[in-house]
């Protein structure tokens, strides 16, 4: 049997009282786009940040090629995440810095590349996400939403990671422009190889970049399948969810 | 009746907040101040925050001393002229210039300016998840956000004060001789005789002192913001009080340290 790419085993994260992260148990195959869905504060977003180490969870393993990111030491630890690249929901651009400096910057930071080659692979990327060498020399804030979205998908690849992560790829884009991007990102993990992980509320985002799928409710898994059954899972909560139908198993805390 | 006999735990947990804020900040300037010394550097990093501080902090605290220095020639003429001892005005000028204003007055509108910015900008980095993309490019946000701008505020704010120095006794000067009826030779010839080396020391090492307290503070809550605008808002402000209080505090330990006898 293969080796999971990302092996997540009992994990746990409270935030005080709030237990946000109940036992997380997930397996994810080298290669495969895994699609993760879950009402707002599911603990998706928590799920991420647990596996790039953005915050400790109280219990349980993450590995990640075998390698359980716990009880490896720090060298390896860092070695492993950094073979992750992340598409944060809003871009997460860096003011401070033009298009083709966020393009290039993990790898200059990381001084596998001066600045001149930096620039050159920075064009690079932006041309694989349909943006012009010319939009490098522009600051993030002359960008509309969708071009960010675009700039942030050329940052994650820049260094051609082994994992992908999207928080909320298509949030606040039009239609049009949300299938563009998720077109973008399949050709991405297909150019790449790489294995990704997709958190969305969109379900058609959902359906054309995952092989599989998965819900968390209540901090847990509840159902994994393939993302072809999103819509016609046989599970009444995810059934609820996928369908945006107001009644049903899942009810939503509202204050009266 | 429960809220007399809560007194005791809610101040007990007050002092505990206090004393671990205390400690969180010390920890995060030692975590920062040790990265100045470990490569990688970012040197340019380093410079644009050089440069932000100093050179652009230059005209506000260059007119904050001159006026600060024209107000205490004029204020010190009036009161020692009841006792017929206006010829230690240059002498006052130059004491209360270069040991305590130019320091605490360039702090304080350094605290403003630059303490603010520095904490409005880390805080929007926070609530927008850059400081979290940057992690994930596998940078450090202490060596790389941190360490340039604690070792900006530490260098630059000597050389400022160095200026205002000079620019206060300059105003004193010029109020001294143009108003006041002061021979300029024996205005200057009195300010040279009486300033001592443990003054001007005293003055860049307040300098110092200071500029690392305004980055720290500007860092530490902007770093750790929370909660969108609002959060930066109240990192910003937090910023500006905690360094200026900060900056009085240590005026007079820094004092009683050099001067007391």
């Amino acid at each position: 049997m293969t080796t999971p790419k990302i092996r997540i085993r009992g994990l746990k994260k409270s935030f005080g009282d709030k237990v946000v992260l109940d036992g997380i148990d997930l397996d994810i195959a080298p290669g495969t786009s895994m699609v993760v869905i879950g009402g707002s504060g599911s603990g998706k977003s928590v799920l991420l940040k647990c596996i790039l180490g953005l915050i400790e969870p109280d219990a349980g393993s993450i590995e990640i090629d075998g390698l359980d990111l716990a009880r490896a030491d720090r060298a390896e630890r860092e070695a492993a995440r950094g073979e992750i690249g992340m598409l944060f929901q809003n871009g997460a651009l860096f003011d401070s810095l033009n298009v083709w400096e966020n393009v290039a910057f993990g790898l200059m930071a990381q001084g596998r590349m001066g600045r001149a080659q930096g620039r050159a692979h920075a064009a690079s990327m932006l041309a694989q996400v349909g943006l012009a060498e010319s939009v490098g020399d522009l600051s993030p804030a002359e960008l509309s939403g969708g071009m960010q979205k675009r700039v942030a998908l050329a940052r994650a690849i820049a260094s051609q990671p082994q994992i992908l992560f999207f928080d909320e790829p298509t949030t606040g884009l039009d239609p049009i422009m949300g299938a563009v991007i998720d077109g973008l990102i399949v050709d991405c993990v297909k150019r790449l190889g790489s294995t990704a992980i997709a958190i969305t509320h969109d379900m058609a985002s959902a359906k054309r970049i995952g092989d599989q799928a998965a819900m968390l409710f209540d901090g847990r898994v509840i159902w994994q399948d393939s993302a072809d059954r999103l819509l016609e899972s046989g599970n009444p909560m995810v059934d609820q969810f996928t369908h945006g139908r107001r009644d049903g198993p899942i009810h939503m805390a509202l204050r009266k | 009746m429960n809220a007399v006999a809560d007194l005791p735990g809610a101040l007990g947990r007050l002092v505990l907040n206090f004393l671990g804020a205390i400690g969180s900040t010390v920890l995060f300037g030692v975590s920062g101040l040790s990265h100045v010394v470990r490569p990688p550097f970012y040197g340019r990093l380093f410079w644009r925050s050089f440069i932000d501080f100093a050179y652009f902090s230059l005209p506000v605290v260059a007119m904050t001393a001159i006026f600060s220095g024209m107000v205490i020639a004029l204020q010190s003429y009036t009161g020692f002229a009841r006792y017929g001892a206006t010829s230690a005005v240059a002498n006052i000028v130059l004491i209360s210039v270069v040991r305590e204003l130019a320091p605490v007055l360039a702090g304080l509108m350094v605290a403003g300016r630059v303490g603010a910015a520095m904490a409005a900008e880390l805080g929007t980095m926070r609530v927008t998840d850059q400081i979290d993309a940057l992690r994930t490019l596998s940078t450090d946000p202490m060596k790389y956000l941190i360490a340039p701008r604690l070792l900006a505020g530490l260098l630059a704010l000597p050389l400022l004060v160095l200026v205002a120095d000079i620019l206060g006794v300059m105003g004193g000067f010029l109020v001294a001789t143009a108003k006041l009826g002061f021979s300029s030779h024996s205005y200057l010839t009195n300010s040279v005789n009486f300033l001592h080396w443990n003054d001007v020391l005293l003055s860049l090492v307040k300098g110092a002192v200071f500029g690392l307290l305004v980055s720290l503070m500007g860092c530490y809550h902007g770093f750790n913001s929370r909660g969108g605008a609002q959060g930066v808002g109240a990192a910003t402000t937090s910023a500006v009080v905690s360094a200026s209080i900060l900056i009085l505090a240590f005026d007079y330990a820094l004092t009683e340290l050099f001067f007391a006898r």
